[in-house]
């Protein structure tokens, strides 16, 4: 069942454009040749994918490592709830909320007020950037929650009765051990945004696009399956390089870990 | 591809807030929950001249589908056809023919009425799509009520596969209040204050159809060519002003109400909607030209509810539903009995009825614009550059 669609759509690649839409078999390398006209599409999405992973990493290990370390065990729950919430409404409303707080009447509108003026917000890079932050958000504190939850609070005591400081502490103790969640979390986000479609048709006023948008467009306007189906067949080749060396440098960075490891 | 947004007044919204803090709700609301207003639908259904009485046999279902445009309906239409029939109308809407055909081709939609629009129905037919329409399912269509020029479309290898809905102009609406109270009047003008003072503000059509047509407009150019070196020169002139678009999208509304952006491609309807809510939008055709077209109401082959269909389609074509829509949408009617009834402010109103003369440099779009792999490939090609 996983893999009959994905011979399907590897089977049309090599196919050509049907005269009213569609895909005539054949065995062509044509729909590859063409490839480069959608360098763009790559271009955006090989770079807002490791940006949008890598900031909402930055905005999630705060997050998690407060809920899991900081906060009191009683709004340990509550909290994570909230983290949860926003999931429960369809990412296309909470896309919709977007649109209106960086439209011109949103905090273009505020920021005019204190004086800065002719901010463009909507359908921009940033826009996207910050729509990916926000919908991906919860699937990377989750896994790094876990992992710090889970953390042995007697290894920092150990250490800090070694004599380290607290940021020596958190860098050779806390850190290392998260990794997992880490490395789980990034890879969750990473993947699912190499295939996002929906956000940068929303905010990026259709103009910022990505592979996923180039897919829907030639599936659904162009009806050139054919030439679809390359584009997917790359966008998958290129998932499965990146994922490969992803998990080779996890693995080895893992490996080095183990020979300080007191577990 | 685009969604529908509701637009609620700030006025209505904090109205109905109140309304629902205060513990209260309107009457009809009131009447639908408690279903009384579906029992009086059919008690004064039952009382003649009371309400349009279209001819429904038995029971039509819970629901019927109806992929369209935005902006395109009274949803107060809707709801009369629910009350009178008991089926709920659901709404899809599409940016584009070529997104429309591209679901049916791919299979099973769910849709059961759907309005493409006149350059279309060769191919529905080629690809057997399309449902030909029993005319005797029908009783409020009656052919002789249609403008001939706005209805032909619909019939192929004298077969009927769609009775006009509406028609119209692809112009552009510009908000004047930028441009010292000035409206442009040509394509030309379009694509250079794009891509001068009026940078970042400009909105295009996610449509191949209307968007290619007005860079090739802006050249001198057929609205419908396919010539290589033609479209060739329309791909550059759009690339060119790619960067200084606001959005590529056919709902243009939200962003042209809001202040966001400043001028847009528009259709007629559109623009007469834009115009009456904030008259410094002016609605403007190029004078290279560009696109008249009319819609119209067809059914696909796929619809596992046609009797559904059928009977939607027939209470839009009362001429007392009718002259709701076109009240609520500004787009004109080919039906000869809804523009008797309509008021004589709209029968001389030059957005929705523009001069001859205005009229004649416009071309309906050609079904070669919609198969044509170079047009496709070119849109494509301009949205991910």
């Amino acid at each position: 069942m996983l893999i009959i669609p994905l011979t399907v759509v590897f089977i049309f690649s090599f196919g050509e454009r049907a005269p009213s839409g569609g895909v005539v078999l054949a065995l062509t390398v044509e729909q590859y040749v063409n490839l480069p006209a959608r360098w763009a599409a790559f271009k955006n999405t090989m770079t807002l994918a490791p940006i949008g992973t890598l900031s909402a990493l930055f905005i999630a290990y705060p997050l998690a490592y407060f809920l899991a370390v900081k906060s009191h065990p009683r709004w340990k729950t509550i909290l994570l709830v909230l983290v949860i919430v926003p999931f429960w409404t369809s990412i296309l409303i909470r896309s919709y909320a977007w649109i209106f707080l960086l439209g011109g009447r949103g905090i273009p509108a505020l920021l005019e007020w204190v004086g800065i003026e002719g901010l463009r917000l909507i359908n921009t890079p940033f826009a996207v950037l910050v729509g990916i932050i926000y919908g991906y958000l919860p699937l990377m504190v989750f896994p790094i929650f876990v992992s710090l939850d889970k953390l042995d609070k007697r290894l920092l005591e150990a250490s800090s009765d070694l004599g380290a400081k607290p940021w020596k502490t958190f860098l050779q103790v806390t850190l290392p051990l998260s990794i997992p969640g880490i490395a789980t979390g990034c890879m969750l986000v990473f993947i699912l945004l190499m295939g996002e479609y929906l956000i940068p048709a929303l905010l990026g006023g259709g103009k910022v696009f990505f592979v996923g948008n180039a897919l829907v467009d030639l599936f659904l306007q162009s009806r050139n399956w054919a030439y679809g189906s390359a584009v997917a067949v790359t966008l998958v080749v290129v998932m499965l390089v990146i994922v490969t060396i992803y998990m080779r440098l996890i693995s080895r960075l893992g490996a080095r870990r183990e020979d300080v490891s007191i577990m | 591809m685009t969604k529908n947004i509701d637009h609620i007044s700030k006025k209505e919204f904090i109205e109905k807030l109140e309304s629902y803090r205060k513990g209260s709700i309107t009457r009809r609301h009131f009447l639908n929950v408690t279903g009384l207003g579906a029992a009086a639908a059919v008690m004064s259904a039952s009382v003649p001249g009371l309400r349009p009485q279209p001819a429904f046999a038995g029971d039509i279902g819970d629901r019927v589908v109806l992929a369209t445009w935005p902006n395109y309906h009274d949803p107060a239409n809707f709801d009369a056809f629910t009350e009178a029939t008991g089926a709920y109308v659901q709404v899809n809407v599409f940016g584009s023919n070529e997104e429309m055909l591209a679901k049916l081709q791919a299979g099973a939609t769910g849709w059961d009425v759907y309005v493409p629009t006149n350059y279309t129905f060769e191919d529905y037919v080629k690809e057997d799509l399309i449902e030909p329409l029993d005319v005797s399912q029908l009783p409020n269509y009656d052919q002789s009520a249609f403008d001939a020029r706005y209805a032909e479309a619909g019939s192929v290898n004298g077969k009927l596969y769609g009775v006009p809905k509406n028609w119209g102009s692809t112009g552009m609406a510009i908000n004047t209040k930028h441009n010292g109270g000035n409206a442009i009047s040509s394509w030309r003008e379009f694509f250079d204050i794009t891509m001068d003072k009026f940078s970042g503000r400009t909105i295009v059509h996610d449509y191949q159809l209307t968007t290619i047509g007005s860079a090739l407009n802006a050249f001198g150019y057929s609205f419908n060519s396919i010539d290589e070196k033609e479209l060739a020169d329309a791909e550059k002139l759009l690339i060119d002003v790619k960067p200084h678009l606001f959005a590529i999208t056919s709902d243009y509304q939200p962003g042209m109400r809001n202040g966001d952006a400043w001028l847009t491609i528009c259709w007629s309807g559109d623009g007469k909607q834009l115009n009456s809510d904030m008259p410094e939008i002016a609605y403007v055709l190029g004078k290279e030209g560009g696109e008249i077209w009319s819609d119209y109401w067809a059914i696909p082959k796929s619809s596992e509810r046609k009797a559904a269909a059928y009977a939607l389609i027939n209470f839009m074509l009362d001429p007392n539903v009718n002259v709701k829509e076109v009240l609520a949408h500004g787009y004109p009617t080919a039906d000869s009995r809804t523009y008797n009834q309509l008021p004589d402010d709209l029968k001389s109103d030059p957005i929705i009825f523009p001069s001859q003369e205005l009229l004649s440099p416009l071309e309906f779009g050609a079904a070669v614009t919609l198969t044509d792999p170079n047009r496709a490939e070119l849109m494509a090609r301009f949205k991910s550059a």
